[in-house]
């Protein structure tokens, strides 16, 4: 397989692991792209991609747009703040707007959950989902699952939990699609507030003890607590869920093997990770940024190769 | 009906390489600014070759890269499915170095755009020359010549050329084809 099928990157639901593989491959070549002296490529050279963040982000609109000027494709940015957004207009006509001004690309970040669906739905240019609510993330859970086949040469039969606010999290669910895909196993690890109730149909484990979840993996991929998304309290404070779910360097030391750790940023220092984990040799969180832009080159590339001259 | 048809064979390919080597120590002896770059997939075999015997005969290290073009085409988006890219490793800056692009076939000249394109991405080279194995005649897309030919064959556009390498677990030398 070298053609992704669909024209959209939606969420991993959609992708086969053979479509995951050939991002995979091509990530490989453009990792190898940006560690050279020049680290531009002119693959997109006429292809105008437009970044439409309704939310807040930094990271992932950085590594998007870096990913595309290292295409050499011609980037438009818009967030909604100071926008005409808020005086009222829908999400249809906004991006409508940006596309009558010849854009071929929408990478699009929104707060609602599916609206990257609807907008694929009524657009012709290419739709790449940055992040729908708590939906889904795709180009996190691929950066993620690339950054352990890097690591390690293989996803397959790897044990990877992911621990933390997994209830609010499109990462979460976005990792678990993906790395079920590529045949890994996955333990999830949370207090009981934060865990959605379907998660054990989605075919992974469940436990409430860090420590249990910690000795039982190779690889931790350790989320934020969303504050930001949290209406009500799930748990008492942030100083107990540090104390029962953050991950200090002792506690790692005292597991019976080294493991690896994972973080999609940005971290609480001091809640769910400690500064001597975040910073030690055990994370590869600097690694997943770096890996992000080679994955984000390669959706893009594969996508607009369905573009015909 | 598909015809085949030999036309160097493994004793001509060895004297063809000989020859090249010599045209190249003759212009970069001793070797102390010039490096060596096989384009993918296939060059880099005749590259490996090359390097090999430049060593035997100099007794010194030449620089090897294996460049890849994929990203460079200028026919990215007229295929029906994209190009897998092939690794690219320049262990070595080209900044002010002669450079020897080393391919089997030159055919449209395409291939050779692209890789002068990717190649000074590692830098800017003094002088660029091409070697090649075979040069399809009469089929230039763009103004593109080889300054060290192994052979040149008159070729239609419905033909075929082919090189084989045994590093390919293939037999070595060349076949002219029907598409």
């Amino acid at each position: 397989m070298n053609a992704l099928r669909s024209k959209h990157l939606l969420g991993i639901k959609d992708l086969s692991s053979e479509e995951i593989q050939l991002i995979f491959q091509t990530a490989d070549s453009f990792k190898e792209v940006i560690n050279r002296p020049i680290k531009k490529v002119p693959s997109l050279r006429d292809i105008t991609i437009a970044n439409v963040f309704f939310e807040n982000s930094t990271r992932t609109r950085l590594s998007f747009e870096l990913a595309e000027k290292r295409l050499s494709a011609d980037v438009v940015n818009f967030s909604s703040s100071g926008s005409s957004v808020k005086k009222g207009e829908t999400l249809l006509d906004t991006v409508n707007n940006i596309l009558a001004m010849k854009v071929d690309m929408v990478v699009m970040r929104h707060a609602s959950p599916g609206a990257p669906h609807f907008l694929a739905k009524h657009i012709d240019a290419n739709v790449v989902n940055a992040g729908d609510g708590t939906h889904e993330h795709p180009t996190q859970a691929l950066l993620d699952t690339y950054s352990i086949y890097s690591k390690y040469g293989s996803v397959e039969g790897k044990k990877v939990a992911i621990i933390g606010d997994i209830l609010h999290s499109r990462v979460a669910l976005s990792n678990i699609f993906a790395l079920k895909k590529l045949g890994a196993e996955v333990m999830v690890c949370g207090p009981a507030t934060l865990l959605p109730r379907y998660i054990k149909s989605l075919g992974v484990k469940v436990s409430l003890d860090v420590r249990e979840t910690l000795e039982w993996c190779d690889i931790a991929n350790v989320l934020r607590i969303q504050l930001e998304r949290q209406q009500v309290k799930y748990f008492p404070s942030l100083r107990e869920y540090s104390l029962y779910y953050g991950i200090n360097l002792e506690l790692l030391n005292s597991l019976s093997k080294p493991i690896t750790i994972m973080h999609p940023g940005p971290i609480n220092r001091g809640v769910e990770l400690n500064s001597d984990v975040a910073d030690s040799e055990h994370a590869i969180i600097l690694e997943q940024v770096e890996n992000g832009v080679a994955v984000r080159m390669a959706v893009l590339y594969l996508l607009a190769s369905q573009h015909k001259d | 009906m598909k015809q085949t048809k030999q036309i160097i064979d493994q004793p001509l390919l060895e004297v063809m390489l000989d020859r090249l080597c010599q045209q190249l120590l003759e212009n970069h002896t001793p070797f102390d600014n010039t490096v060596l770059l096989g384009l993918q997939p296939r060059g880099i075999h005749l590259a490996d070759r090359i390097k090999a015997r430049l060593e035997e005969i100099t007794g010194h290290n030449v620089p090897l890269g294996y460049l890849d073009t994929t990203f460079h085409r200028d026919d990215f988006r007229r295929r029906s499915t994209p190009l897998a890219a092939s690794t690219t490793k320049v262990p070595f800056l080209i900044e002010e170095k002669k450079v020897i692009l080393i391919d089997d076939v030159l055919y449209t000249g395409r291939t050779v755009r692209a890789a002068m394109d990717a190649m000074i991405t590692f830098g800017r080279p003094t002088t660029v020359e091409l070697l090649v194995l075979v040069n399809r005649k009469y089929a230039r897309h763009l103004p593109v010549e080889a300054d060290y030919v192994g052979r040149a064959v008159n070729t239609l556009d419905t033909q075929r050329i082919e090189v084989q390498w045994k590093e390919k677990g293939e037999e070595d030398g060349v076949w002219l084809s029907n598409k």
